[in-house]
């Protein structure tokens, strides 16, 4: 049987920084409206790894082929040469980013945010641009916060509006890096609860996170990585319920408590 | 010694203060209003990737920044017609004002730049925004209006530097005060009321900027 092309598909992936090789060769595919969860300790490369996937990085070997289309580099007799701002522009629109820290635009109110990628990279009118961000905020619960700035919203409104921010693009797939971790604890469940509910509406996600009952909760998949390569992978209920690598088993044992 | 203070003559030439004052904001508008535009190019290009862009803005705020404005300005006005370029007191004295406040300016935005965090300008990146949106939508409002303090300072010091016209005779405050001087040999009189004005108006141009800032919603 043919297994159709993965939409997102992850080959070799070498990244260094300087001398210090943090991606060590990952390959990784997510299908459409797969739900993926990366956990691993502090400095194996999952950042890094999300970071490459939605071009924010250059690497230096594999390659990232976005439903279908090889993005970041093109190879020229066999060299790899960098793609040029507006090509990696348009193939950055394409995946949608939540930051750990937010980073709303703090000049732009909460529609405004949302409006700004719908203007001017999808060249929406205005009217089309804030009717989109007034029901992505809706659907994160801030309908009537949409002319409220970054400033005058708590932590978890305004990852919220940045998960509406990178929605409201129709993005291919979703990158979350530990989209909680910046929160006082009483405000991490409505951003959880957020992510779970585009999860359910068949969202694409590749999510970093440290919160493994949440992983286990929305994840079809989960990948540990350790020291810049995938270390073990499965189903939820497997890489938690039985970790099959004592390196896995240690590290849960160490995030448990 | 005697000097009893008779404030009549210069009253009587106060419309001349008062155009004379109209005069040097004027300049003052116009040549912040280019400096603006220069010390953002400059700021912009201070920050770049690109070492000859670098190279370019450290070139100009080294030459402008070590000369005295005066020498600038007789330079616009005396030596730039030697080489064919003529232009007017009004265009030369704008035009100095503009390169010397646009080096100034340059250095406040260059530290605006790098105030801007960078996962707010990875974001628009995120998004799909090229730099140069970036740059626009994003970096440029941010920055300004975290040196929108500065760029007030500056817009005070340079409306203060248009005295330095009356070297090449624009009729601006300073130039009209020295003639009613001259005129009326009221000194103490014809200088305290120049004072008054520019102090008058350095502080509602203050209050107006603080109004301006406060406009904007902090961030
Ligand atoms: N810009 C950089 N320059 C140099 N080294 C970097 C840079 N960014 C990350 N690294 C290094 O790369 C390695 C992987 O970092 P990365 O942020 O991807 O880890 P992570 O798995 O996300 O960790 P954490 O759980 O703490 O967020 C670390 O050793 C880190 O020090
Ligand atoms: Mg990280």
């Amino acid at each position: 049987m043919n297994k159709p092309q993965p939409l997102l598909a992850i080959r070799g992936l070498t990244k260094q920084f300087g001398a210090v090789e943090v991606l060590k060769g990952v390959d990784l595919d997510l299908d459409q409206g797969d739900v993926v969860s990366i956990i691993g300790s502090s400095g194996s490369g999952k950042t890094t790894l999300l970071r490459c996937v939605n071009l924010l990085e250059e690497y230096q070997g594999g390659d990232i082929v976005l439903d279908g289309e090889t993005i970041g580099y093109r190879s020229v007799n066999g060299r790899r040469h960098r793609l040029g701002d507006r090509a990696l522009s348009r193939q950055r629109a394409m995946t949608g980013m939540v930051f750990q820290s937010f980073n709303l635009f703090p000049h732009l109110s909460a529609a405004g945010n949302v409006m700004l990628g719908l203007r001017k990279v999808l060249k929406l009118p205005k009217a089309e641009a804030r009717a989109i961000a007034e029901t992505w905020l809706a659907r994160v619960g801030l309908a009537a916060r949409a002319d409220h700035y970054p400033s005058q919203l708590s932590g978890g409104q305004q990852q919220r509006v940045a998960i509406a921010r990178a929605l409201a693009m129709n993005p291919k797939l979703v990158l979350l890096d530990e989209v909680t971790s910046a929160l006082d604890p009483e405000l991490v469940q409505e951003v959880l609860n957020t992510v779970k509910g585009i999860a359910e509406d068949g969202a694409t996600l590749l999510i970093v996170t440290h919160e493994m009952r949440f992983a286990r909760d929305v994840s079809s998949r989960v990948v540990f990585m350790e020291q810049g390569r995938i270390h073990e992978e499965g189903p939820a209920a497997e890489i938690f319920g039985n970790p099959k690598s004592a390196r896995l088993a240690e590290f849960l044992r160490n995030t448990r408590h | 010694m005697e000097y009893s203070l008779h404030f009549g003559a210069v009253w009587a030439s106060f419309d001349r203060l008062l155009s004379g004052l109209a005069i040097g904001l004027a300049l003052a508008v116009v040549a912040v209003a280019i400096g603006t535009v220069l010390g953002l190019l400059a700021a912009f290009a201070a920050v770049s990737p690109y070492r000859p862009l670098r190279s370019l803005a450290g070139l100009y705020v080294a030459l402008i920044r070590n000369l005295p404005l005066l020498v600038l300005v007789l330079l616009a006005y005396f030596a730039l017609p030697q080489i064919g370029i003529a232009l007017d007191k009004y265009q030369s004295f704008a035009g100095a004002l503009a390169l010397y406040s646009g080096a100034y300016l340059t250095e406040v935005f260059r530290a605006g730049l790098l105030s801007v965090p960078k996962g707010v300008i990875e974001a628009a990146r995120s998004i799909g925004l090229t730099r140069l949106q970036t740059n626009v939508s994003v970096v440029a409002p941010i920055m300004l209006r975290n040196a929108l303090p500065s760029l007030g300072n500056t817009f005070i010091g340079m409306f203060k530097d248009s005295s330095i016209a009356a070297a090449i005779a624009v009729p601006e405050l300073t130039f009209e005060a020295r003639k009613i001087n001259v005129d009326t040999f009221r000194v103490i009189e014809t200088w305290t009321v120049a004072s008054g004005l520019y102090i008058a108006a350095c502080v509602v141009i203050a209050a107006l900027l603080r109004g301006l800032e406060r406009r904007f919603p902090k961030f």
